[in-house]
Parts: structure tokens; C-alpha cells; sequence
């Protein structure tokens, strides 16, 4: 290295006796020290990798070829890798009673809840933008419903809105003159009539979803909070001077930077949501029409200890979820593509 | 502003004076709405919990309890073991510490040396490393659950320590990976160079300097997998539903709510309360490092 800054600038040392030796082992010793370098690096790595293909990778691949096989858990010790492989688990997955009303349910929650989450998470973002005292406090307080443990905030949940001593039961009643107690989790639907129009409102369904949004906002106010952050001010100061109002600013200038950031919560949140199970599960339990697929999944597995079964059909929201996602991610790169 | 509010006789409202005033008040009816929907199923849990049942049950929309109405029976009883004709939290409580410090210890110590060969080391593979990563992080784990659960069955681990802390490590150590790689990528190379000129060894760096400077994302990183472990509940409700003395507080609670009529609500909340608390305590002790070390590198969109 030294040796390129010569002092005429020219990068050509006045010392050529040396120069072949040097050369050569420059050539020879950056080598090695790089087979060093990639031999290390492959010594760190390693056991990460072997973890993640021990405990994750392998275990995928076994699932899809169980997925094949007609294995329950009382025969599995007799089933190998080489079984026979027959299609009937897809068969059963799809013509079982309930297959299309889970798959809709769970569109539906996960759309409901990837959008409420976001909105909820855009608006705390807009709402705390400005300082204020105590901002720092409210914004961690805020994160809360996030970190908590999800089977404590669940049971709060359910006992909030239990329709024998629910608080908000009881408060409906005195309150709100509601004539008896709603069982908020236990009942499938209900007609509202709202300016003479009635409605079919699926109650659980609408819990579990407000559920959602509740402990995921967080998530997705701590990106955009985030991205915010990272705005030049300028811009926004320009703006103002040239007379934009709030709205305008906002719709001009700060949605179109957090828009990249709200698409990748889109997906990343629906990815995550699509096959949650702790949430309905200890909600719910999947009963009321709430029966998402993977609650499905997890009923195979134990209830019935049909593994095919189970396997079949997580492979079925595997595929669903990768056709969604590649369909928005193709819809959305496109049109992010036009508006560049 | 100043000049519109000098003339106005001239125009009451201007758009730009109407949204400020509207936005002005929306922003605080948002933030007051916001908090008290996340704050107040927080504060019920602890009010219920040390409340009596009577009373719970009379007068369910009680917003406050008195101090002389004051009782921390149902925290006795959610903590004392089952002999003691308590609900044995306290066992739980251990069981999950004892899981969530091995995932911690595991995964740190895969995680560090994996993290700096990404961000450091030039070596075949790297991308790739980095790709499989990510598509683990993504990777929901309910697909998981069927091979593992099946895998472990049938090698007669299922329900071992071992097994669950492996499927922790394997839940967290991506994200883990993530954060440790972006705070590595801040640390200045020239200071790892300089030792080297020094004649410090590979592992030498690492353990003098590298590690020392990313000692904060190291703890924000050890804390983030504690509250993920400690959380966790699907794996532990497959893996350790069969034996009482292993289940973890998650898993306990959920057993324990699931046939409510026998246990009192008000013990099952003291028991929530003993499984929020923990968690809340570390957030708030770790909140700055926490929220940095998992948003970094979002900032770039």
C-alpha cells in the first residue's frame, strides 16, 4: 500500500530491485490471508447453519414429504422417508367439512387485521410525530399490547368481555341500555340495525380482528415511528412556505416516503398473521366462526393425530400465502414501478 | 398565521388555520384514545388481582378498589406449589426462567461469531447465509410445529428441555443474527485493522475490541430473546402440555384459564400479573436499545 504513494504522484516506485520479490508475495500472501478470511468465516457461521437446517430447514422438507404419506402418530415409528406417497391427504384437506369457511375466515382476519394494525399504527406515528413532555413514556406504554405475553393479554381480553362479570358488559347495560349481555367471543353473528338497514355483524370474528390490530399496532408504529425519523425536515419546511396546509403536506410529501415502509408491513404482517394460531386459539379456541387454518392445523395434529393430515394442510397455507404474497408483490412492485 | 390573525374581519377560516386547529385537536383525542385502550386492559389485570372474588363478582365495572378492600390472597394461592393447595406459579415461573436463560445463552453464542462472519468476513456463501435467514425469520412457525412435533415424538425427546430450547433457538437466532449484523456494520473496520497491524489474532479482535464496542446490542439482543422465550406458547403448549411440573408460565396460564370454574378469576389474574411483570420490567429497563437495535436499517425504506 505505502509503496503506491511515491512522492511524484505517478504510483510508480523508483525502486525496482526489490519490486519483483514484493509483487510476488503480495500476490501470494493476500490469498492466503482471503482463504483465511473465508476459512474463518466459515468456522463462525457454521453453527448457525447447522442449527437452521438442523431444526428448521430438514424439517420442512421431512413435513412436505409427510404431507404425502397416510401417517398418524400411533403408526408413525413404522413409516420411513421412502412410504407410500399418495395424494389422498390433499383429497381429505380440501372435501373436509369446514375447508372453504376456514380459508375465507382466515382471508378475511388476516386482511382486517394487517390493515386495522397498520391504520392504528399509522395514526399513533402522525399523532406522536411533535413533541411533547412525556412523550418518551407514552410512546413506550404504547408498545406494551406488543410485548406483553400474548396468553395474559389474552385472558384480560376475554375476561374484559366475558357476558357474566365483563366490564363491559357491565357498563353496556347502564351505560349503553344494551337489553342483555353479549357474548362477545362465543357468538357466531348478530344483526345490528343501524338507520333502519340490518346488518349481519360476525361478532368473534370482529373481536378476534380488533384483537389483532390492538397487539400488532405497535409493530407497525415502531417502523413507520421509525421511518418518520428519518425524513429530511426541509422538505416537509418547503412545503409549509409554499402554503400547504397538514393534510397536504401529509399527502404529498410525508405518505409518499412511508409508503415503501407501510408495503412491507403489508406483507410482513399479513405473512404473520395468515398463520397465527396463539391469538384465536386462546381467544376463541376457533369456535363462533373463528376457525382460522392453523388452529385447523393444530386440531389435525393433536386432536386427531393425523400427521399427513396436519402436514397436508400446512402445506396447503404454505401455498396459498406464497401465491397471495407473489401476487401482491407483483401487483404492488408493478404499480411502484409506474409511479417512479 | 400572524398576519391572517391581524385581519379577521377579512376571512374567519382559512384552510390552512382550520386544519391546524383540527388536527391540533384530533392529535390529542387520538393520543388519549390510544392510551387508554393500550393502558387499560393493563391496569385491570391489576386491579382484579387484588381484589377479592366477592367483590369482583358483585360489582364487575369497579374502576378502583379501596385500601382496606385490599387482599394479595389470590397471589399466595397462584404461587404456592400444588400441595400446598396453591397453583404452583412459582415452579412455572422457574421452569420458564430456566428455558428462556438457556435460549439467551444458546443463542448468543451461535449468534455472535454467525453475525460477525456475515458482517465481516468475505466467504463463499455469504448471500446465501443472509437469504436463508431471512426466509427463516419469515417463516411462520405453525408450519414448524408439525415436523417438529412429530420429529421429537418419535426420538422420544418431546417434552425434554433440550428439544424446546433448540426450537427456541431456531425461532430467534434470525432476528438475533439481524440486529447483532446491523451493529456490527457500524463499528469502524479501521479499529479492528489497527489491532491487526498490532498483530492481534482473529479471535483476539473479536474478543477485545468488536465485542466490547457491541456490548449494548449484545445485551438489547439477549433481552429480545428472554421476552420472546418467555412468551413463547405454541411449542411449549405442543412439547410439555403432558407433564404439570414442566409447563412454563405461559403454558400454565393458559392450562389454568382453560377450566376457570375451578380456579378463581382473581388467582388467575395475580398469576397474569406474575407473567406480565417480568417482561414489562425488561422493556422498560431496555426500551431505547430494544426499538433501535430492531428498527435500524428500516430507516433506508
Amino acid at each position: 500500500m505505502t509503496s503506491r504513494n511515491t512522492p511524484d504522484g505517478t504510483g510508480i516506485a523508483p525502486v525496482p530491485s526489490g519490486e519483483v520479490n514484493a509483487a510476488r508475495t503480495r500476490r501470494v500472501k493476500p490469498n492466503t490471508l482471503r482463504r483465511a478470511e473465508a476459512r474463518a468465516g466459515l468456522a463462525l457461521i457454521s453453527p448457525t447453519v447447522i442449527i437452521v437446517v438442523a431444526v428448521v430447514v430438514l424439517p420442512i422438507i421431512w413435513s412436505i414429504s409427510l404431507a404425502f404419506q397416510k401417517v398418524k402418530l400411533i403408526n408413525l415409528r413404522s413409516s420411513g422417508v421412502f412410504g407410500n406417497y399418495v395424494l389422498d391427504n390433499f383429497e381429505s384437506v380440501i372435501s373436509a367439512p369446514g375447508f372453504v369457511d376456514t380459508l375465507v375466515t382466515t382471508v378475511i382476519y388476516s386482511v382486517f387485521g394487517t390493515g386495522a394494525s397498520i391504520a392504528l399504527g399509522l395514526s399513533a406515528t402522525l399523532a406522536l410525530r411533535r413533541s411533547f413532555r412525556g412523550r418518551g413514556l407514552v410512546r413506550s406504554v404504547m408498545l406494551l399490547p406488543y410485548v406483553a405475553p400474548v396468553v395474559a393479554v389474552t385472558f384480560v381480553w376475554q375476561t374484559l368481555l366475558s357476558p357474566q362479570f365483563g366490564f363491559i358488559n357491565h357498563w353496556g347495560e347502564r351505560l349503553l341500555g344494551w337489553s342483555e349481555p353479549i357474548a362477545f367471543l362465543t357468538e357466531k353473528t348478530r344483526d345490528v340495525s343501524f338507520f333502519g338497514l340490518t346488518f349481519h355483524i360476525p361478532t368473534a370474528l370482529v373481536m378476534v380482528i380488533l384483537f389483532e390490530a390492538w397487539r400488532q399496532f405497535p409493530f407497525a408504529f415502531l417502523f413507520l415511528m421509525a421511518r418518520l425519523q428519518a425524513i429530511p425536515g426541509s422538505l416537509e419546511e418547503a412545503a409549509r412556505v409554499d402554503g400547504a396546509t397538514i393534510s397536504q403536506r401529509f399527502r404529498y410529501i410525508i405518505w409518499p416516503q412511508l409508503l415503501p415502509t407501510v408495503a412491507v408491513l403489508g406483507v410482513l404482517r399479513f405473512i404473520w398473521t395468515f398463520t397465527s394460531f396463539d391469538d384465536i386459539y386462546l381467544l376463541t379456541g376457533g369456535g363462533a366462526g373463528t376457525e382460522v387454518i392453523s388452529v385447523r392445523v393444530y386440531q389435525f395434529l393433536t386432536g386427531r393425530g393425523d400427521v399427513g393430515l396436519a402436514s397436508a394442510q400446512a402445506l396447503v397455507i404454505a401455498i396459498v400465502l406464497a401465491v397471495m404474497v407473489g401476487v401482491y408483490v407483483r401487483f404492488f412492485g408493478k404499480k411502484e414501478a409506474d409511479s417512479t | 398565521m400572524t398576519i391572517a390573525s391581524k385581519r379577521p374581519t377579512q376571512r374567519r377560516f382559512t384552510r390552512d388555520e382550520f386544519e391546524n386547529r383540527f388536527f391540533g385537536i384530533i392529535r390529542w383525542l387520538v393520543i388519549a384514545g390510544l392510551l387508554i385502550v393500550t393502558v387499560f386492559p393493563f391496569y385491570y389485570m391489576g386491579l382484579l388481582s387484588v381484589r377479592s372474588l366477592g367483590d369482583v363478582l358483585n360489582n364487575p365495572g369497579a374502576l378502583w378498589v379501596g385500601i382496606n378492600d385490599l387482599s394479595f390472597g389470590a397471589y399466595t394461592r397462584a404461587l404456592v406449589s400444588v400441595a400446598d393447595g396453591g397453583e404452583g406459579f412459582l415452579g412455572f415461573m422457574r421452569n420458564s426462567a430456566v428455558l428462556a436463560l438457556s435460549t439467551v445463552a444458546l443463542t448468543l453464542a451461535v449468534s455472535i461469531p454467525g453475525s460477525y462472519a456475515v458482517s465481516r468476513l468475505r466467504f463463499f456463501g455469504r448471500r446465501h447465509v443472509s437469504a436463508l435467514f431471512l426466509s427463516v425469520y419469515l417463516f411462520p412457525s405453525i408450519l414448524l410445529a408439525v415436523p417438529l412435533f412429530v420429529f421429537f415424538t418419535r426420538v422420544g425427546l418431546r417434552g425434554s428441555l433440550i428439544a424446546v430450547v433448540l426450537v427456541y433457538v431456531s425461532q430467534t437466532i434470525a432476528v438475533s443474527i439481524y440486529m447483532l449484523r446491523n451493529y456490527f456494520e457500524t463499528i469502524p473496520v479501521s479499529l479492528e485493522e489497527a489491532a491487526a497491524l498490532d498483530g492481534a489474532s482473529r479471535l483476539g479482535i473479536m474478543r477485545r475490541i468488536s465485542l466490547p464496542l457491541a456490548m449494548p446490542a449484545i445485551v438489547a439482543n439477549g433481552l429480545f430473546v428472554f421476552m420472546v422465550a418467555w412468551n413463547e406458547f405454541l411449542f411449549a403448549l405442543l412439547f410439555l402440555v403432558t407433564d404439570r411440573d414442566s409447563w412454563t408460565v405461559s403454558l400454565g396460564l393458559s392450562q389454568l384459564t382453560g377450566n376457570s370454574i375451578e380456579v378463581p378469576t382473581t388467582v388467575l389474574m395475580a398469576a397474569s400479573v406474575l407473567t406480565t411483570i417480568p417482561i414489562v420490567i425488561i422493556f422498560f429497563a431496555s426500551e431505547r436499545l430494544l426499538t433501535e437495535g430492531l428498527t435500524s436499517g428500516a430507516e433506508k425504506g
